[in-house]
């Protein structure tokens, strides 16, 4: 601090608690939505604070979805969002970390290549390729599977950035020390990169499993079958079209149910997520 | 950089990158060499036939006027998206920056919109701003604003452009904030004594600091707006009314899945692609002038 202004102190908290509260609103209407029932919802304007119908409307999502929308349970598609967002992180971490470690430590015939193949998927991202890849994963087969939610997905040049970056700071004498030992590169790999790169995982770890979470477009176009929905899918499915005809107060609980698990990771996990997000733009 | 201690083996390396190297050919070079070949052939009605076209998709494509409609309506809201966010984050991020109290509070109650769906963004605020339902529609009847955004364009366009914006705050508040703090005190305490208030300290001392952030900002709120969004116009206006949110990777979803027009999809992916490697290699360009290795 420069000087004390205590008016410019008090100005700068007045203009954060109101971003705060802005930012909260949406989530905090949500939140009372999915404890009122549709009338109370229905009647203009609807109450500000929250009803006394949470557990049913919860307990009505998980297992039996809504009524004139998605007849899918959410317990299920947040089933299909966990698999899908673990499955993600883990398979981008495992080959992008290989990968890495391939064009870091070693010295072969089309490395640079290989990774200017790699750093070329960071202008392809689905949305340009829509129909091509859609048709990739119907001619193997992989439509409403777990692999076919997946897999398209963990190739990325970002992560195996990430972790070319980390490696580069890794002293060589480590590498020299390991081989003077008559260590491998696969022992070197798993006794000395790996512990190093603990908390590169962990932070790509929060970013990827957001990321996971939340795919739109993908599950979108090769899910159809709704035991293979994931949550994020299963709200729009459930907007049936139409103010009135929509049940608000499922919607509501759901979109409470899809943004949770990710925001308790940024808000539990923040440490990482911070890093993830600023080593990711490297 | 290369490091001078490396490992030799003729098959490791190939082995440690077949994985990565597999699905990328799999999932990224093959649909996108089969758009690029689809973009130069028409296919008849039924799909049974199809025959090169050379360019004619591409002609067609820039002479369809809601094609240009599409390209302008992506540009606005692409630059609404991006100058919304850009400042609001700012001047949170600068707030933050000055207080010490509860510094580490708001920075928690200000990131989590980051976590949440873009689609489910899209929900949170449609429901707010719902014709018949919505809360803020009601409080903007009673100050004299008939707010109807299933019928009226500019409305649709403000609503996506709201929920784009206030998942993306997080984002930018982050990064202007570490941007802040890396600001050299000395720099700040030396304009103080010369007499410059905090206002003339911001924009002659702080603000050209953070030129590099902001550019870097902008570039990914672009991407952001032209990619990301995808979730939140197809949970909330799917394009309309009459197509004016119809930024162009709605319709090339719109065009290719629901019309089935493949070779028109395909031209638009191209162009699409061509966008997406000039906004890259923009980034690219400029990062590798901010960080010093």
């Amino acid at each position: 601090m420069v000087e004390n202004r205590p008016w410019l102190t008090f100005f700068s908290h007045a203009v954060l608690i109101a971003g705060v509260v802005l930012v909260a609103f949406p989530l905090y209407m949500t939140f009372v939505a999915s404890t009122l029932t549709l009338e109370e919802i229905l009647q203009v304007p609807m109450p500000l604070v929250p009803g006394g119908h949470l557990w049913e409307n919860y307990v009505q999502v998980l297992t039996a979805g809504s009524e004139r929308g998605a007849a899918a349970p959410v317990g299920r598609m947040m089933l299909n969002s966990l698999i899908m967002a673990l499955a993600i992180a883990f398979g981008k971490i495992a080959i992008s970390i290989i990968a890495s470690f391939a064009i870091v430590y070693f010295r072969f015939p089309l490395r640079n290549f290989f990774f200017w193949v790699i750093f070329v998927t960071l202008m392809l991202p689905v949305e340009v390729r829509i129909i091509p890849t859609f048709k990739v994963a119907s001619d193997l087969g992989i439509l409403n599977s777990y692999v076919g939610l997946t897999l398209p997905l963990i190739a990325s040049a970002t992560a195996t950035f990430l972790f070319r970056q980390f490696f580069m700071t890794v002293p060589d004498e480590l590498a020299e020390a390991a081989r003077i030992d008559g260590a491998g590169p696969m022992r070197f790999f798993v006794d000395v990169l790996l512990p190093l790169s603990k908390t590169s995982i962990a932070a790509l770890f929060v970013i990827q499993f957001i990321y996971g979470w939340n795919q739109y477009l993908w599950p979108l176009l090769i899910t159809t079958e709704e035991s293979m929905y994931t949550t994020v899918i299963g709200i729009k499915r459930m907007i049936t079209g139409g103010d009135a005809l929509t049940e608000w107060h499922l919607v509501m609980a759901t979109a409470m149910l899809a943004l949770l698990p990710p925001a308790l990771v940024v808000v539990l996990m923040q440490r990482w997520f911070v890093k993830g997000l600023v080593d990711t733009e490297k | 950089m290369e490091k001078r201690v490396v490992f030799r083996s003729a098959w490791l390396p190939y082995a440690l990158l077949a994985p990565q190297i597999a699905i990328t050919i799999v999932f990224f070079f093959w649909p996108a060499f089969q758009a690029a070949w689809f973009s130069f052939q028409l296919q008849d009605a039924f799909g049974l036939k199809t025959e090169f076209v050379g360019l004619r998709n591409f002609v067609e494509l820039f002479k369809d006027p809601r094609y240009l409609e599409s390209f302008k309506i992506t540009a606005l809201f692409s630059v609404l998206v991006a100058v919304c966010g850009i400042a609001v984050s700012l001047v949170l991020a600068t707030m933050a920056d000055r207080v010490l109290r509860g510094a580490l509070a708001y920075k928690t109650f200000l990131i989590w919109p980051y976590a949440v769906a873009p689609a489910v963004a899209g929900v949170l605020w449609a429901f707010l701003f719902a014709p018949s339902v919505g809360i803020v529609t009601f409080a903007l009847r009673q100050i004299g604003i008939d707010w109807n955004w299933v019928l009226r364009g500019d409305q649709a366009m403000a609503l996506v452009v709201i929920a784009s914006v206030w998942r993306q705050i997080s984002y930018n508040f982050l990064f202007f904030l570490a941007g802040l703090q890396s600001v050299p005190k000395s720099l700040i305490e030396a304009a103080a004594i010369d007499g410059a208030g905090p206002t003339r300290r911001f924009w002659t001392v702080v603000f050209p600091l953070l030129t590099p952030t902001t550019f870097f900002l902008l570039i990914v709120n672009m991407v952001y707006a032209f990619f990301d969004t995808f979730g939140v116009i197809d949970a909330t206006t799917q394009g309309g009314p009459a197509g004016a949110t119809q930024i162009l990777v709605y319709k090339v979803y719109h065009d290719g899945v629901k019309s089935a027009d493949l070779g028109g999809s395909s031209a638009q992916s191209v162009v699409l692609m061509i966008i997406v490697i000039v906004l890259t290699v923009l980034q690219f360009r400029f990062v590798e002038r901010k960080v010093h290795y």
